[in-house]
């Protein structure tokens, strides 16, 4: 555990003095209380209800209804006592709770002034439609900026991200979530101060939370399929035990290629895949002859040379998983085509293999084995150049030694931590504290502002 | 949830009673709601305009074909908005239940149209359910509303919010009783836990659509028409999360099935060995009143049973456990257990695969049909075509302390229905053309792996 820069609590503490400020006209004679404490005990079940299944969501439609609903000063109040019961996992747990009072506290407030100012509350009581959308979308961009503010300020200080990329991408990963809940919010605030009252619209909030719910078991049920990809890896390795990482470790080298190549974000996570799952097929090897010492027969050879078949076998019936089916299948493949299973040259060779292929003669020649030594990293990538063209694609060979030049080697393995399906180089501190655990593939990044809506916000400075 | 063709009877044999009535009553509603409509013509032909829009959008994002939950929470909701709808944005409305119907069916129609091009058809099952529900929620609310007998009871009030709730749950208990028949109708499994499981996946996407449903009909009758395009995006975005929510999870069966086919492929298994026991399993499971979730650990369970074996160097002559000595057979369910712990499922799996070869009564009943299934499948191979009945005879003479009596009968129906209904000694009696609300196997994705031809393995 790190321990949190003065400056960061300085930061926290400022925000927390700014949102008592905010809070404290609330205490006047013309706040409606029950409203008010109906609006919080909302808010407290549902922050405890959402916090109980996935530590990243936060339950906004009742904060927003409360925007729609109260006048700026008990909107912000709305927040307060949700956020200082809900449970906090990390330490330091008193400035973390501060913390998720003071930012949607301040940001209720400046939503709620903002909806003020543009005639909202006479409009919604009316109702008044359409011009009531404007001042509504007008207070979710505002809740939605003070949200990403002091996001950015929390990533700027506590993170230590540079201020130049603190900021980048938080808002639009934010605005989807928050204009979903903005509308759901005016809903209820429509419903309630109608005829038929808060019970009308109480029901708002259960597809809300339906889908926080849904979103919850999504992020669960994602996180097991990754220990499940893990677990079969580690079966491999259990089976041939001085490959130990070295799946992880080709998956990286076919990552780094991928990103040289400029490939798509969802290519680049189907590469990494398949350098991890490209020798699931020694599984179908005997152990026996995986784990013999010294030279092995012709038959033995062959027998060996079966597991990319295997491997395409097994991983066949995994849908998600594309062109990384292919890459296992040919990964030994070789461009002047005398490779195995099936002899392919050139182009016939799919790319992900051919990537693949790369990553995975790099990654053999560069780590230790029982019966040889590590290669220097400049010495492989100067064998890769010399086959390239006859056992490697070229083009695959110098994407490998620029990506080399340019983000390193680091050869560790990491096999059997938390952080192993992931072992991605970091892109950009921000984004990777948005997308939370490290192990959460690229691929869900650009999609996750969309989706994060359901279960609430991104993760982002959520400390 | 895709289809397994492998599975799939003859339409004559699994659809009986029940459901054609439930088809021929919803067609009969269908063509008579759209005869009278189009002879009488539409009343209100804004508001149903608006609400054929929505069902019809709603209908165009469903995915899946119908099958397993409710594929359009937002066409759903707004069929049973439309039913709903006395007034708008303070005016009365006047259509009657044969417009509702009318509407319902039409927009779903239209938005079925792209999905059938593409060879998607829908399931005729969930649109004659659709139907009936519709129709059952106008029938209860329209009448009674436009004759001015509601209002005069409950005002515009809360009241009327909580009629209009109370409307949507007991339209949702008749449309979970409808499915539960059906479904009971068509696969035989008895009908309490089928109705449990229905109501059990009601909690989910069920409620959400219900709620949203009496949520659009209140917000129409004080905001107008406006109300539908603000709350359908929150509904969308609960419509978007169970996609999501659906595609990891069938990911992750892939890939739990792919883990299980580890040690047919590596030679320590049949091929096809762990589908098997997993489908047998799940069905003996079902047989003796499991609830779903725990349908669901017993099937992963059954799928991983053999995983312990990988970390044997030499694998065991045919896969066959069930003939080791039994210090060896903990062993290697240890093993497995190690490895199912590492998988991420939940723990209760890994406890199924740890126990499998302990004595019956020191075991979890998932962990005794487990074992039980294993065993028949093995026994049953072993002994060529008189196997089957063979292996039950061995398995029945061991209940005193391997197997438990009770699973040992629940197997040897799960077989006879199997038998009665055509499917052979597969051990799935019936298949699921619609999978009743909230399950799906694992089966779905791997349906394949019984059919798996394995390169042939060189002498080695």
């Amino acid at each position: 555990m790190r321990p949190v820069p003065p400056r960061a609590r300085g930061y926290v503490l400022g925000a927390a003095l700014g949102g008592a400020a905010c809070v404290a006209p609330a205490f006047g004679p013309d706040t409606p209380w029950s409203v008010l404490a109906l609006l919080a005990v909302l808010y407290a079940a549902g922050e405890h209800a959402v916090r109980r299944d996935v530590a990243a969501a936060t339950f906004f439609p009742v904060l927003l209804a409360g925007v729609f609903l109260l006048p700026p000063a008990a909107a912000a109040l709305a927040a307060v006592p949700g956020a200082l019961c809900a449970r906090v996992e990390r330490r330091p747990r008193g400035l973390r709770r501060l913390w998720r009072a003071a930012q949607p506290a301040l940001a209720a407030w400046a939503a709620g002034h903002v909806y003020a100012a543009l005639g909202g509350p006479a409009a919604a009581s009316a109702p008044d439609f359409p011009y009531v959308l404007l001042p509504a979308v007008a207070a979710v961009l505002a809740f939605a900026l003070a949200l990403t503010a002091l996001d950015g300020g929390i990533l700027l200080t506590a993170e230590l991200v540079p201020a130049r990329t603190a900021w980048r991408g938080l808002l639009l990963r934010s605005l989807a979530p928050v204009s979903v809940h903005g509308l759901a919010g005016l809903m209820m605030a429509v419903l309630w101060s109608s005829p038929y009252g808060p019970p009308a619209a109480l029901l708002v909030l259960l597809p809300m939370g339906v889908s926080c719910w849904v979103f919850a078991q999504y992020h669960r049920e994602r996180s097991a399929h990754q220990a499940t990809i893990r677990a079969l890896v580690q079966a491999v390795d259990l089976k041939d035990r001085y490959t130990r990482g070295h799946s992880e470790r080709v998956g990286r080298a076919s990552v780094l290629i991928a990103r040289e190549l400029g490939m798509a974000d969802d290519r680049v996570e189907l590469l990494r895949f398949a350098g991890i799952l490209h020798d699931v097929g020694k599984l179908g090897v005997p152990t026996r002859l995986l784990r013999k010492e010294g030279p092995l027969t012709p038959q033995e050879r062959r027998v060996i040379e079966l597991h990319p078949e295997y491997g395409h076998e097994m991983v066949r019936g995994i849908g998600f998983l594309g062109e990384a089916r292919a890459a296992v299948l040919h990964h030994h493949e070789r461009i002047d085509g005398s490779g195995y299973p099936y002899g392919l040259t050139g182009a016939q060779i799919p790319e992900a293999a051919r990537v693949v292929a790369v990553a995975d003669a790099f990654d053999a020649m560069t780590s230790t084995r029982s019966y040889r030594r590590a290669r220097p990293v400049p010495a492989a990538v100067a064998e890769l150049e010399r086959c390239a063209g006859v056992q490697f694609d070229a083009a695959m060979v110098r994407a490998l030694a620029r990506a080399l030049q340019r983000h390193g080697w680091s050869s560790e393995v990491t096999a059997g931590t938390e952080t192993t399906a992931g072992g991605e180089p970091v892109r950009g501190a921000a984004a990777e504290a948005a997308s939370g655990a490290a192990s959460e593939p690229v691929r869900e990044a650009a999609s996750e502002a969309a989706s994060e809506a359901a279960g609430g916000r991104p993760r982002s400075g959520r400390r | 949830m895709t289809a397994r063709p492998a599975f799939r009877l003859p339409v004559a044999v699994t659809v009986v009673a029940v459901t054609v009535a439930v088809r021929a009553a919803a067609a009969l509603l269908a063509v008579g709601a759209l005869g009278a409509t189009l002879w009488y013509g539409v009343e209100d032909p804004g508001i149903a305009l608006a609400f054929g829009v929505l069902i019809a959008v709603g209908e165009l994002a469903r995915w899946g074909s119908g099958k397993g939950r409710e594929p359009a929470p937002l066409g759903a909701a707004g069929a049973l908005a439309y039913a709903l709808v006395g007034e708008c944005a303070g005016r009365p409305s006047h259509h009657g239940v044969l417009q509702v119907v009318a509407i319902v069916v039409a927009a779903g129609l239209v938005g079925a149209v792209p999905h059938v091009a593409l060879g998607r058809g829908p399931c005729l099952d969930h649109i004659a359910r659709r139907v009936l529900s519709v129709g059952f929620a106008a029938l209860c609310f329209q009448p009674l509303y436009n004759s001015g007998q509601l209002t005069a009871v409950t005002g515009h009030g809360p009241a009327y919010a909580v009629v209009i709730v109370t409307l949507l749950a007991l339209t949702a208990l008749c449309d979970a009783v409808l499915a539960a028949a059906m479904a009971h109708d068509r696969s035989g499994w008895p009908f309490g836990p089928l109705l449990r499981e229905e109501l059990r996946g009601m909690s989910g996407v069920g409620s959400a659509v219900c709620a949203s449903g009496a949520v659009m009909a209140l917000a129409v009758a004080v905001a107008g028409l406006w109300a539908l395009p603000v709350f359908s995006f929150p509904l969308l975005l609960t419509q978007l999360a169970f996609r999501r929510y659906a595609a990891v999870r069938t990911t992750y069966r892939q890939t739990i099935a792919s883990l299980a086919r580890a040690t047919e492929i590596a030679g320590y298994t049949p091929a096809g060995h762990a589908r098997r026991v997993a489908d047998l399993s799940r069905a003996m499971g079902r047989d003796l009143g499991l609830p779903g979730p725990d349908l669901g650990v017993l099937e992963y369970a059954a799928l991983m049973h053999d995983i312990g074996q990988l970390s044997l160097v030499d694998p065991v002559p045919a896969g066959a456990t069930a003939a080791l000595p039994e210090a060896e057979q903990r062993r290697i369910a240890l093993l497995g257990g190690a490895v199912v712990r590492q998988t991420g499922v939940a723990a209760d799996v890994a406890v199924v695969v740890e126990r499998q070869a302990d004595p019956f009564h020191e075991q979890p009943l998932a962990a005794r049909i487990v074992r039980t299934a294993n065993a028949y499948d093995e026994m049953a191979r072993e002994q060529g075509p008189h196997g089957p009945l063979g292996a039950l005879e061995r398995l029945r003479l061991a209940t005193g302390r391997d197997h438990q009596p009770e699973v040992v009968e629940a197997l040897a129906r799960v077989l006879a229905r199997g038998r009665g209904r055509g499917s052979g000694g597969r051990g799935r009696p019936g298949t699921r053309r619609c999978a009743p609300a909230g399950r799906g196997s694992a089966g779905d994705v791997a349906g394949g792996v019984g059919k798996v031809r394995l390169t042939p393995r060189p002498p080695g």
